[in-house]
């Protein structure tokens, strides 16, 4: 049997693994591209800063630019101080062991959970049980559900990367446990958990099947937490799905990739920098 | 004293997350489950006759199409996914890798409701025209999945051949071994157990996405016959008919819902283990 | 020093919400919120946009949902006045019903489309499976692609007992969740065909004749077209003073105009 030289089948393997790679990356720019090309010549001052008008045929996105900041700001005031602490918990007040074992696994599990079952919770709890009807808050709440794996995991992480030295150093002063945490660790820590934060905020930007269930999907503009509010990205999905304006589509869609994309660029930057200043 | 009380707390705070994951298991199957008691497991899940409004509550047709669907992204997904992840962890120089990875993940970031719209705009039609039926098809939502999926296992991947020890690779190519037969014989096999955890997480998202399901599978209740039937995954199932439900329909979309539940949890649970086992 | 910073922009970010939270009292006693039919939403949000700008200090929340959701959200008070698209089932009886304006179900194609009439019993075949092929209506043989909404929907409620009497709908059916959904399908598939409200229609689709009759303002109000429905409100036993005064605009000349001039047809 003829057996192909290892050399010459490696070159074919390695131009056919960086054709396929190449390929992969080409998809992300395309839709990246498209979705720019399409969308960013609709926007404009007047578009952020005016309210949608007759379903969103007409007018700008201002209200559901207000309502993603609203739920945002929700999911991440429960979200952070539960995240934030179970990290701390994880890493300064408990040794590996079966109870980190079993908050690991609820991490994770959690974590997995789909958006669309995320939703089915949240409907049943906030919006039913406790009578708070589709609103911001309903909707905020089963966000921060959503969002405290990745605020726990990147906290831990990052405050596991604070030296160990910065403690004993704190300790052998006198200074107290709960002290050298807030004032030693977590300072030193703040900015990969920041970083975690941002990152929990892409991912909220862009979620649609958990918020139509709890926040629902009204397009004023909401002056309260407890009423329904339109997030930016279920307002494209109502644009585009129900054909009401594809230029207005367009455009929100721009909107959302350019958030996501400025968003996950700069938590980069700051990961990069962070990487460097440590090492 | 108020080193105690902290103490206290922080515990507390540590078991949000398990706890949350217990009030979604304890609301969905108080919800899910007596509709399926009344039913009876056996219609429940082996038939296909869904029609909640008049008494018949079969989710096989549904359990087949997410399954299928979520088949059809791992074919096509994974073997794009672990050609990213060799090159860019083997092939490729570190300065590219800095930029490249960051930007296969920030493919995971783009919404799903962009994917699913671009997937009706773009590909639907070209499914239509060149290869027939609706064009809102089992294949569409496979294709955009698999898109959905990649940056997921690419990144998994790509961690777990580089915790492979350099010891293995150098070993391999001391021995004569060319740089990509000690990829194929030696890292892929070690990272082995890295790999199929990611395939699992990759799985894990592909059978719980809604959205980009909902607009390009065509959503038609029937067990399909072909790569270019329609579908109608239980996720989509549960977005499109909750909003319009009552009394029983609604309890037997959370019951559907429940059938998901317990097929994440198993896929993670699996994960757990495996990444354990390393 | 960073940290408190941090500590600085937690207690605004505190005080914000509170803000926000006391600037409304709890009691919605300035808000309205109208659930329901994704077929009157478009109509209820005209009419709430409108009646807003008379009464500006009044919120009106205008959500989908769904018929059947719609009248259970004012069941259970999550709203205040449900919207509904089909009649009430008698097991609703205990709510009050208001008919603000009928609408027609248009039988919708692709533009390209050439078949221009259909009747009820062809549509019957299309829907239950049995007429798989445009040749069967005189245009080529290719499959017949047809759109259902999802169960639950008042628009396929209506269309069942209108069209399909006790016949199913096959399985095979496409399904989407709202008239918008449906058409954009339609628009988009030169083989495919669906129903959604009249309101709705604009120049992307074709609507066809049903037994001959092309469905418009004139035909639908005097009956000769027969694929009609009622667009209902419905309130609980006790309805608000606001629910009650926002009825009264819906029905007074000013909120009939508006429905009129939106492609309903007035309920008188």
């Amino acid at each position: 049997m003829m057996r192909l030289n290892p050399i010459l089948s490696q070159k074919i393997i390695k131009t056919l693994l960086w054709i396929l790679t190449g390929s992969t990356i080409g998809i992300l720019f395309f839709i990246i591209i498209y979705i720019f090309i399409k969308g960013l010549p609709q926007l404009s001052w007047t578009f952020l800063s005016t309210n949608p008008v007759d379903m969103g045929r007409s007018g700008g996105i201002l209200a559901t630019i207000v309502s993603t900041v609203y739920l945002i700001g929700i999911a991440l005031f429960f979200a952070t101080p539960l995240g934030l602490g179970t990290a701390i918990y994880l890493t300064e007040y408990t040794r590996e062991g079966l109870i980190t074992k079993i908050i690991r696994f609820g991490t994770e599990s959690l974590a997995g959970i789909p958006s669309i079952i995320l939703g089915l919770f949240g409907f049943a709890i906030f919006v039913i049980a406790f009578g708070w009807g589709w609103s911001l808050l309903s909707g905020g709440l089963t966000l921060s559900a959503m969002l405290l794996p990745t605020i726990i995991r990147t906290s831990e992480e990052s405050i596991l990367s604070v030296p160990q030295e910065y403690r004993e150093v704190a300790f052998s002063l006198g200074v107290g446990k709960w002290k050298t945490i807030t004032r030693v660790v977590l300072p030193a820590a703040l900015p990969g958990i920041v970083t975690g934060i941002v990152l929990s905020i892409a991912r909220s930007v862009g979620e649609t099947a958990v918020i139509i269930f709890t926040a629902g999907s009204s397009l004023r503009f909401p002056s309260s937490i407890f009423e329904s509010g339109r997030t930016l990205a279920v307002h494209f999905y109502i644009l585009a799905r129900e054909g009401i304006s594809m230029p207005m589509a367009y455009g929100t869609a721009a909107i959302l990739v350019l958030l996501i994309l400025i968003i996950n660029i700069s938590a980069y930057m700051t990961m990069r920098f962070l990487m460097k200043r440590y090492s | 004293m108020k080193e105690k009380i902290i103490e206290k707390i922080l515990t507390l705070l540590a078991f949000s997350a398990i706890g949350v994951l217990l009030l979604i298991t304890v609301f969905i199957f108080k919800e899910g489950l007596p509709v399926i008691l009344k039913a009876g497991i056996k219609d429940f899940l082996f038939s296909a006759k869904w029609a909640p409004t008049k008494g018949h509550f079969g989710i096989l047709a549904m359990i087949i199409s997410s399954l299928a669907v979520t088949f059809g992204s791992i074919v096509m997904g994974v073997p794009l996914a672990l050609a990213c992840a060799v090159t860019l962890a083997e092939f490729c120089p570190p300065r590219l890798l800095v930029f490249l990875k960051p930007t296969i993940e920030l493919l995971a970031g783009i919404p799903s409701v962009v994917f699913g719209f671009l997937g009706v705009i773009l590909l639907v039609p070209i499914i239509r025209e060149y290869l027939g039926g609706p064009g809102l098809s089992l294949l569409a939502a496979s294709i955009i999945l698999a898109i959905m999926i990649l940056p997921t296992i690419t990144s998994i991947s790509i961690d777990a051949i580089q915790a492979v020890p350099l010891l293995y690779k150098e070993g391999a190519l001391a021995m004569g071994a060319t740089h990509w037969q000690a990829i194929w014989l030696v890292i892929l096999p070690a990272a082995r157990s890295g790999v199929v955890t990611a395939i699992i997480l990759g799985m894990a998202r592909a059978i719980g996405e809604t959205m980009a399901v909902i607009m390009v599978a065509g959503n038609a209740l029937k067990i399909p016959s072909s790569l270019l039937d329609p579908v109608r995954t239980l996720t989509s199932t549960i977005a499109l008919e909750m909003g319009y439900s009552a009394g029983d329909h609604r309890t037997a979309l959370f019951a559907a819902g429940m059938i998901l539940f317990i097929f994440i949890m198993a896929l993670t649970i699996l994960a757990n283990l495996l990444m354990r086992k390393k | 020093m960073r940290f408190n910073q941090f500590r600085l922009g937690v207690t605004l970010f505190l005080c914000l919400m509170a803000l926000s939270c006391s600037s409304k009292n709890f009691t919605h006693s300035q808000a309205l919120t109208i659930a329901g039919s994704t077929s009157v939403q478009p109509f209820a949000e005209k009419l709430a946009e409108i009646y807003m700008d008379i009464n500006p200090k009044l919120i009106i929340n205008v959500q989908g949902g769904g018929s059947t959701a719609g009248i259970k959200a004012c069941r259970e008070k999550v709203a205040q006045i449900g919207t509904s698209s089909r009649e009430l089932h008698p097991n609703e009886g205990d709510l009050t019903k208001i008919i603000i304006a009928k609408d027609g179900i248009a039988v919708i194609v692709h533009p390209q489309n050439p078949v221009n009439d259909i009747s009820i019993e062809q549509l019957r075949g299309i829907f239950s499976g049995k007429i798989r092929s445009w040749s069967r209506l005189g245009w080529v043989d290719k499959p017949i692609y047809f759109v259902n909404r999802e169960e639950g929907s008042g628009t396929r409620d209506a269309f069942e007992s209108l069209v399909m009497k006790k016949g199913e709908i096959s399985d095979e059916a496409l399904v989407q969740d709202s008239n918008g959904s449906v058409r954009e399908i339609i628009a988009n598939n030169p083989q495919a065909i669906g129903y959604i409200s009249f309101g709705i229609l604009n120049h992307q689709v074709k609507a066809l004749a049903v037994n001959s009759v092309i469905p418009n303002l004139t035909t639908i109000k005097n009956n000769q077209y027969t694929l009609t429905r009622p667009f209902i409100f419905v309130l609980p036993s006790q309805p608000t003073p606001l629910a009650s005064q926002f009825v009264d605009f819906v029905l007074s000349q000013e909120g009939q105009q508006i429905l009129e001039k939106e492609g309903l047809v007035g309920f008188q």
